[in-house]
């Protein structure tokens, strides 16, 4: 099977259809293919249907806190996906999250958190860091 | 049961004993507080043992003794003035000395009960200040609510504020760092996308500016006769070429005139609000029907889309302020979420309300009935 042009899979998940367009068209110049969806149902049927790579996912959609809700159940059913939420909810409360603490850690299942309005190259900095691009030929290779 | 504190201050034991029996197993009920009112009561045999405790903490009515062997109830009065506390203190004068009363009120007095006095005056003077805490603490209740809400209103409307700056931001960026290529035509979308946001903003920027007038009641209501049937005409040629574009056809079904004692301008924001939704939340080729009707001194709206339609949960929450139904349907219509919370406020203003039925995938009907009524509130209603 020719799995050495497969590409890496983004579900980006976020109620702000712009958003969405936007990082998609950034993404898949980038040589990524990217899968959307716009709140909790219809990421978990995207997550269904396929399996991305890593996810991208807004905090505040259909709840105030749907986003940390998605992350726990994302964990539960594929823990090896790695997570980045994206949020205004720093800039808007002046609550302070960030994945510093352990104590974030603990109650925050995601592997990184970004301010919204986000740059193209912090997003892209994020999952080159979460998903180094040699480990997808190593598996595509080890499967041949 | 709420239980307010009190402290009876005498040297007579008898006096003592008479105030606590009296108040034992007592209650007052306020109009308007939910709670029912209990006492508690404590005793001080002097003005010294008073102070303590009151400095200890202060009770939430004070009896005091005008005559008192150490310090006088006057003294004690005296030594409570600058204490920060809700404390309502009631003196017990021995003769109707003017002279005593005007003293004891300079010094904040809130009542007085003159020796000897039967139980049910006892029982009386308890009432009214009991009464008067009880409303106090409402009033503070309601107003420490009415500041969260304004809080939550103005958190929710950042966000939704900073939801299309965000988005037009990021297509700015996208055009400043060349991300889809040199040729503008490439661009089209980002533009067309960015300018439909700053549609949406304004949109919502003049619905808040609708919210805080209806709901300060500064904004002078213009009450007179007016034809529904006309203003719905009106407003449905506004929309008639976005209709158009999209193949939905917009029927109105009314007598001519329908009248009611209206402000226009109030109307207007109601049929508009209704009409623009059910254009936007309708299928291409779809059908709006606007229904006017006048019957027993009251008008009925009701406008039907062949739209997506609501979930049960979804009509329960359609009112509030801020409230969009966030699916993959409605993900490219944009909306402030305080259209149908400022057309339930005016139903309000006119003695009415309003009311959806839907069924999802199949469309809506939503129903505002405005009565007619010779002298309308002046103030609006408080936000739900």
């Amino acid at each position: 099977m020719n799995t050495v042009l497969q590409k890496r899979q983004v579900l980006l998940v976020d109620d702000d259809s712009d958003f969405l367009w936007q990082q998609k068209v950034q993404l898949e110049a980038e040589g990524f293919e990217v899968v959307t969806a716009v709140g909790e149902a219809d990421a978990k049927q995207k997550l269904a249907e396929r399996h991305p790579d890593l996810a991208v996912i807004d905090v505040m959609m259909d709840n105030p806190d749907t986003g940390f809700t998605l992350c726990y159940y994302i964990r539960k059913v594929a823990p090896e996906i790695p997570l980045i939420l994206v949020t205004s909810i720093v800039s808007e409360t002046g609550l302070d999250f960030a994945l510093a603490s352990d104590n974030d850690r603990a109650w925050i299942r995601a592997d990184a958190l970004l301010a919204k309005p986000i740059r193209f190259e912090q997003l892209r900095r994020e999952i080159d860091r979460l998903l180094p691009r040699d480990t997808l030929a190593t598996a595509a290779s080890a499967a041949h | 049961m709420d239980l307010l504190r009190v402290l009876v201050t005498d040297d007579e034991l008898g006096m003592r004993l008479g105030v606590t029996r009296t108040l034992r197993g007592f209650t007052v009920q306020v109009p308007d507080v939910e709670d029912e009112i209990g006492f508690v009561v404590e005793e001080a045999d002097s003005g010294e043992a008073a102070l303590e405790k009151i400095r200890r903490g202060p009770p939430h009515i004070l009896f005091l003794d005008h005559k008192m062997p150490g310090i006088s109830g006057l003294d004690v009065l005296e030594a409570t003035q600058d204490l920060q506390s809700e404390m309502l203190t009631i003196m017990i004068t021995a003769y109707a000395s003017i002279e005593t009363a005007v003293q004891a009120t300079k010094r904040g007095a809130y009542d007085f009960l003159a020796k000897p006095f039967t139980p049910d005056e006892l029982r009386n003077t308890i009432r009214k200040a009991a009464t008067r805490l009880a409303l106090a603490r409402q009033a503070r209740k309601l107003a420490e609510e009415k500041r969260q809400v304004r809080f939550q209103f103005i958190r929710v409307l950042g966000h939704e504020l900073k939801a299309p700056l965000n988005a037009v931001e990021g297509y700015l960026r996208m055009l400043q760092e060349g991300r889809l290529g040199d040729r503008l035509p490439a661009y089209a979308e980002p533009v067309e996308r960015s300018l439909l946001r700053i549609e949406g903003m304004r949109k919502l920027v003049a619905d808040l500016l609708d919210v805080t007038h209806i709901e300060s009641g500064q904004r002078r209501r213009q009450l007179e006769t007016t034809d529904l049937t006309a203003v719905a005409r009106t407003v449905l040629e506004t929309f008639a070429p976005e209709a158009a574009g999209r193949g939905i056809e917009i029927a109105l079904h009314a007598a001519e005139p329908v009248r009611l004692t209206a402000d226009r301008g109030e109307i207007e924001m109601i049929l508009n609000n209704l009409i623009s939704n059910a254009i936007k939340y309708n299928g291409d080729g779809g059908r709006v029907d606007v229904r006017l009707t006048r019957a027993d001194e009251r008008v009925t709206i009701a406008v039907s889309d062949t739209g997506i339609g609501l979930t049960p949960e979804e009509s329960a929450r359609l009112f509030g302020e801020f409230v969009r139904i966030r699916n993959d349907k409605t993900q490219n219509i944009l909306g402030s979420g305080l259209g149908l919370s400022i057309v339930k406020k005016l139903a309000c203003l006119y003695g009415g309300d309003a009311t959806v039925t839907s069924q999802p995938g199949a469309g809506s009907t939503f129903t505002v009935v405005l009565a007619e009524s010779p002298n309308p509130p002046p103030a609006p209603p408080r936000t739900p």
